[in-house]
This record gives C-alpha cells, structure tokens and sequence, in this order.
C-alpha cells in the first residue's frame, strides 16, 4: 500500500477507536466528521472524486451539524455504563466475517479482476459515441440507468419528506397554530 | 475582555464566512452544470449548495438563513426537483420516445442533442430535490428546541437554530 494512503488509513482507525471510546459526545461529534474527511482524503486517492466530493459534504459537513443539533437537545456527555460483553463479541465477529470475505476479492486496481473484463470495456469504448458527454460515469448514471437514479431521488425525496413528517421542526402545524412562525 | 461565547459574535468566522459562502455556492453551481465534463453532478452539486447555505445558517443564525430560504420553499423544491425529473421522462413519451429516452427530445439529429440536454435537465432535478432534502432535515433538526422541563442541554452548542440572539 503506497505510504499516503496508508497514513489515512492508520489515521482513520484511530479516530474511529477514539470515537467508540470517548465519553464526551462533542468531541465524538467532531471526530466524526474527521473520520468522514479522511475516508474522503481515501476516495480521491482512489480516483472516485464524485464520492469523494459526497463524503466531504455530506459526512464531514452537514451530518456533523446535524449531530450538534442533536446533541443541543441533549446531555453533552454520554451516561457511564458497564461494559457489556454480548454486543462486542457480535461487533467482533461481524467485522472478522467482512475481513474474511475480503479475502477473495481482487486486489485493488487488479487489471485481470473480473469487473473489468464484464461490461466495462464495452462501456468504456461505446459511451461517448452514444451519449457524447465525456463523463462516462454522468453518462451511465444519468442515460444508460436513468431509471436507478430517478428512484435515487425519490428515495432522497422520500426521506426529506419522512424527516420533516417525524421531526416536523419547523413545520407547518406550528405555524398554523401559532398564527407565527416561531424559533 | 470576556471572549464572545457564541459563534456568531466571533468576528474572524463572520468575516471568513462571508468571503467563503459565496464561493462555495458557486462551486456548487460549476459541479452541477460542468457534471457532463467533470468529476460531479447532481447530487454533488446539491449537497455542496446546501452545506455552503448551513455555514451561512451556523454564522449568521438560523433566522437569517430562513428569510433567505423559508422552510416552506425548501419542501416545495424538494416535490419540485423530483418532478422535474420525471417530466423529462414523460416529455420523451410524447416526442415518442420510451420514458426517460433522452434521445426523443431531439427528433431532429440522431439524438446526441437530446441526451446532452435530458440529462443536463434530469441533474438539474436532482440537484434541487438533494439540496431543498438537505436543507429541510437540517430545519428540522435544529428547530427543534429543548424540552421544556430542564433537560441538561448544553446551550454552546449553538447550530442556527434559534437566531434569538442574532
């Protein structure tokens, strides 16, 4: 593993084993949103910038702040509990079970792996002449599966609509009741 | 000098806030728009857009962000985006195309305009519906106010919600 990339990756499991282990939730908070920066760091290293992108935005930004918003209504530290013993031995084995089925997968960048011999070539050669946009990847997302993304978004919809509905916040039975809208 | 407590009374951010979110959102708008040529789209597009928005909300209050975008505006660009989306479908059923053929919206060529220009539109839902979702459930996080009977809520941690202060 080239050594940057395996500086991120020490990096991020400590931050990840410091976030399991903290008390104070804040902290944890933050942490977070360094694990999701450095995991970002990870995708542009791997040339998948449009994750990369996501991740920074959505794990490192906005799910941080929705974090301290939750964390405003509630006790900065986390309640002291006894270590119990049943949900690391799950956690344990469920993370050995993953890293054993990593084991057959191709190593990463393997020409000879089977997911470039299937339809990436043809995709590769025959998209910009169909399409005529040269992302590929936009390309495939937006024409060749428009259908996939146009369900992407209405699962998005479905869940901005699900978050307001649960959450409310906001919403507009406040602001009936009230006559004005409150903060 | 009692240091200001609260984010939006520290001069260095309001000031470095108020360089940046304009340039965020811009970015926002060149990863939408340049999606067909660049690494970027939609959904990109949409979340940067509405991170650059909440910076905005955390600096300068909720309330400011609110008079900017109402809550209301945010749940109709979410119906909206996805519906734009599916009318590009729909259009290319009537130019006698399948559902979501781009390749109809341009009878006239061999259909490469039409697929430039259905997938330019669909992004564009996309981005609207990802950025209006994103703005929404942050209203709905942070509008939300500690329980009345004294729950130990620690007030520092000021995400916009409020904007009494502002």
């Amino acid at each position: 593993m080239p050594p940057v990339e395996l500086l991120l990756m020490l990096l991020l499991l400590a931050t990840v084993v410091v976030v399991a282990r903290l008390k104070d939730l804040f902290a944890a908070a933050m942490l977070t949103g360094i694990a999701s920066l450095l995991a970002a760091g990870l995708f542009v290293l791997m040339d998948a910038v449009d994750v990369a992108f996501t991740e920074a935005a959505v794990g490192a930004g906005v799910s941080t702040v929705l974090f301290l918003g939750a964390l405003s209504l509630t006790s900065r530290r986390e309640k002291q509990e006894r270590t119990r013993i049943l949900p690391i031995l799950i956690v344990v084995a469920t993370g050995a079970a993953l890293i054993y089925g990593t084991w057959d997968m191709p190593a990463y960048g393997d020409p000879d792996a089977v997911i470039h011999h299937h339809l990436a070539p043809e995709l590769i050669a025959e998209t910009e002449k169909k399409i005529h946009i040269p992302n590929i990847v936009t390309a495939i997302l937006a024409s060749f599966r428009g259908y996939d993304t146009f369900g992407e978004v209405v699962v998005i919809f479905t869940a901005g609509v699900g978050v307001a509905l649960l959450l409310g916040g906001l919403g507009l039975r406040r602001r009936d009741s009230d006559g004005e809208e409150q903060s | 000098m009692k240091a200001p407590s609260r984010v939006r009374e520290m001069p260095i951010l309001r000031v470095i806030a108020r360089a940046l979110v304009p340039v965020i959102l811009l970015f926002g708008l060149y990863v939408q728009f340049h999606g067909d040529f660049g690494p970027g789209g939609g959904f990109q597009a949409g979340v940067i857009f509405a991170a650059g928005l909440i910076i905005f909300a955390l600096v300068f209050g909720g309330e400011a962000l609110r008079q900017v975008v109402p809550v209301v505006l945010t749940e109709r660009l979410m119906a909206a985006g996805v519906l734009l989306y599916g009318a590009v479908g729909v259009v290319a059923m009537f130019l006698g195309g399948e559902f979501l053929n781009y390749s109809a919206l341009d009878p006239l060529t061999t259909g490469h305009h039409g697929q430039h220009l259905g997938i330019i539109v669909i992004e564009l839902g996309v981005g609207i519906a990802v950025a209006a979702t994103i703005m929404r459930v942050y209203y709905a996080f942070v509008g939300r106010r500690p329980d009345e009977d004294g729950t130990d809520a620690d007030p520092a941690l000021d995400t916009g919600a409020g904007g009494e202060a502002s």
